[in-house]
């Protein structure tokens, strides 16, 4: 039976949410200024599911992600300011402003990075898993993945190690609907990804990612079953993103107002928050206040952002190795 | 006490020595164990060659049977070593490498310098390598050059049974990702191996045999074809200095510059294809930076453009061999 939440895990997931929203809105803002360089792939639209998932993680608990990755990071616990600063490659950014938007890591809060390998990601969770398993610290990795690297060999190889060696690892497919530009409906072979646990052993469950509870419910089985050393799960989210692929992407292989339709329709955090108001006792007033404050929070990140230093040519060459 | 054991003991006897010494060194590849999961023994195999044989029963858990996952189990390996453990990953023959390139090139390698010089990626991933065996083309290859070429990976290639414990011992402490390249060919040979655990540090080259009239440079297997041109050239009255530079990453440039300085020549012998190996880049160290001690044009020995072929007589021709070797001295020495 799901864990009821408290009023501040709610508040929590609140914050959280929208912490993501308003920073990718604020970097879709900044980028088309000109201010960010490089590639950049924003997770609007699809808090519910990082949230879900990270609401329940221990901060021993590692997470591996992929190319959309700051709502996950910012899910486990990952600085904003940092990550803001690293985003414009500045030398205050979580890594100093040598990753960048897709490599965006901070080993001490469990994010082992964003990745911009597609399926880069499970083989590496499996083994954060294995650490976990070996030590004994009922741990668990997660690793989330697109529908894109749902079809790359690497995460199949990973699924079955995952069962084989009986990890504690939970494959989180965020299935928004396309790969870059190319539909899931015309790229994964079958009709739901959650099919092809069954392949691998392991329980499988669509879920419905603009749902936060379902999220958090469908994750909190998935686990307890990790941590109590019975293997891996996979679970499907089912979720839109709000942007392109990449900023720049004109997303003309979506039909028109698809994304108007989607904010206005089916939100997540309006949909968590009109659910909380109405039947968990959190007040609009509570959230009002968090949004204020979040507002703080992204002109505080953007404005450390903008005003840090860049790195120096004294950078350019170091932590390639630990000593060489 | 140093006793006579092969270079494959050498190598179990390091993994064993370190696995005892520290828990947190765990070891995965196919059949590294053999037999999990089937209704006969364990440890069946301990490798394909053998070479991990024993070690299950003294540590049990911490040796892994995988599926023939290389990119899935690679990458778990490397995962693993963020996460606080030392894992060392059997690629059972470098040529594999195709299948989980990402996972060593574009993960392990990239961590540290990424994440700002947050991440410690302690992974060594042990890969046979070298051809003599009959393995034909994907059984066969030297790839240690592609590696070298990877800022972020250190790369090594023993030689020698003394040498491939002390240099394991030192890659399993390591706290970079480090390719293990150990030449099937060398698996049997015998040598001198203290039984104490020691270390070899990376980017120090060993000066195998002393000369004044050339400077030889050769990794791996090729290390002994060169002093076998050296013992039958010494006969005709001329002094061969033969250089294992034993780690291509780091790199040893001092001791082989110096070398040069005296002999004024240099052959290098590299088992790898000719375009972009260890010989070309050994040259060009050489051409910059010890232009005005060269008294003649750099040779290079290497395989032939071409993959490595299964036929016996054809396999025989394309290793670069103690004769070419020694041709290749003469006319460097014969050269003006």
């Amino acid at each position: 039976m799901a864990e009821v939440l408290s009023v501040e895990d709610l508040l929590d997931a609140y914050r959280t949410m929208k912490t993501i929203r308003e920073f990718e809105d604020r970097v879709h803002v900044e980028f088309a200024k000109g201010g960010i360089p490089g590639f950049v792939h924003l997770y609007a639209g699809e808090e519910a599911s990082a949230t879900g998932v990270g609401l329940q993680l221990r901060n021993d608990d590692q997470l591996a992600s992929n190319h959309r990755g700051h709502g996950h990071c910012i899910a486990k616990g990952v600085e904003v300011k940092g990550m803001m600063a690293e985003i414009y490659g500045k030398k205050t950014g979580t890594c100093h402003g040598k990753g960048g938007s897709m490599h965006i890591a901070d080993l001490d809060a469990g994010m082992m990075g964003a990745n911009g390998i597609v399926g880069g990601g499970p083989p590496l969770a499996c083994g954060a898993a294995l650490a976990a398993k070996m030590k004994g610290t009922g741990g668990l990795a997660v690793v989330f993945c697109g529908d894109g690297a749902s079809n790359q060999g690497t995460t199949f190889e990973a699924m079955n190690l995952a069962t084989v060696w009986k990890l504690p690892v939970v494959f989180v497919f965020e299935n928004n609907g396309y790969a870059e530009a190319t539909d899931a409906r015309f790229s994964v072979s079958c009709k739901d990804i959650a099919d092809r646990a069954i392949g691998f052993g392991m329980p499988g469950q669509i879920v419905d990612g603009h749902d936060f509870f379902a999220v958090h419910d469908a994750f909190e089985t998935a686990a307890a079953r990790a941590r109590a050393g019975d293997g891996p799960s996979l679970l499907e989210h089912k979720l839109d993103r709000f942007f392109g692929h990449f900023e720049g992407d004109n997303q003309n292989y979506r039909p028109k107002d698809e994304v108007k339709r989607l904010r206005e329709d089916i939100c997540c955090i309006k949909r968590f928050a009109a659910e909380v108001t109405n039947s968990h006792g959190v007040s609009a007033e509570q959230l009002n206040e968090i949004d204020e404050e979040i507002a703080v929070l992204i002109d505080d990140a953007v404005a450390f952002a903008e005003n840090s230093p860049e790195p120096g040519p004294e950078d350019l060459m170091t932590d390639v190795y630990i000593n060489y | 006490m140093a006793r006579r054991i092969t270079y494959m003991q050498a190598i179990n006897e390091a993994l064993d020595q370190e696995m005892a010494r520290d828990e947190s060194v765990i070891i995965m590849g196919e059949d590294v164990v053999g037999g999990s999961g089937s209704d006969g023994e364990m440890d069946a195999w301990g490798g394909v060659l053998g070479v991990t044989k024993g070690l299950y029963g003294k540590y049990g858990d911490r040796i892994m049977d995988t599926p023939i996952s290389e990119a899935g189990f690679v990458g778990a390996a490397v995962g693993a070593a963020t996460a606080g453990m030392r894992p060392v990953c059997e690629l059972m023959f470098i040529d594999f490498v195709g299948v989980c390139f990402d996972q060593i090139y574009n993960q392990a390698a990239k961590f540290r310098y990424m994440f700002g010089g947050k991440a410690e990626t302690p992974v060594v991933i042990r890969t046979m390598i070298g051809a003599g065996f009959r393995a034909a083309a994907q059984h066969s290859q030297c790839l240690y050059p592609m590696f070298t070429a990877v800022p972020g990976l250190k790369v090594v290639v023993p030689s020698s049974p003394y040498d491939v414990k002390g240099l394991l011992i030192q890659a399993i402490r390591d706290n970079d990702p480090v390719i293990f390249c150990e030449h099937k060919v060398l698996y049997t040979m015998e040598g001198d191996v203290p039984e104490e655990s020691y270390t070899i540090p990376f980017g120090e080259a060993n000066v195998v045999r002393e000369g004044d009239d050339i400077t030889i440079i050769a990794l791996g297997r090729m290390v002994h074809q060169a002093l076998a041109a050296a013992t039958t050239l010494a006969k005709d009255g001329i002094s061969c200095e033969v250089i294992d530079p034993r780690t291509t990453s780091p790199f040893d440039e001092d001791t082989i510059l110096e070398s040069i300085e005296n002999t004024g020549r240099a052959v290098i012998v590299d088992e790898a294809t000719p375009r972009c190996n260890m010989a070309t880049d050994i040259s060009a160290l050489i051409g910059r930076k010890a232009f005005g001690d060269l008294k003649a044009p750099i040779e290079m020995v290497t395989a032939p453009h071409t993959p490595v072929p299964f036929n016996g007589t054809l396999e025989d021709l394309y290793i670069p061999s103690p004769a070419a070797i020694e041709a290749a001295v003469r006319q460097t020495v014969e050269y003006a």
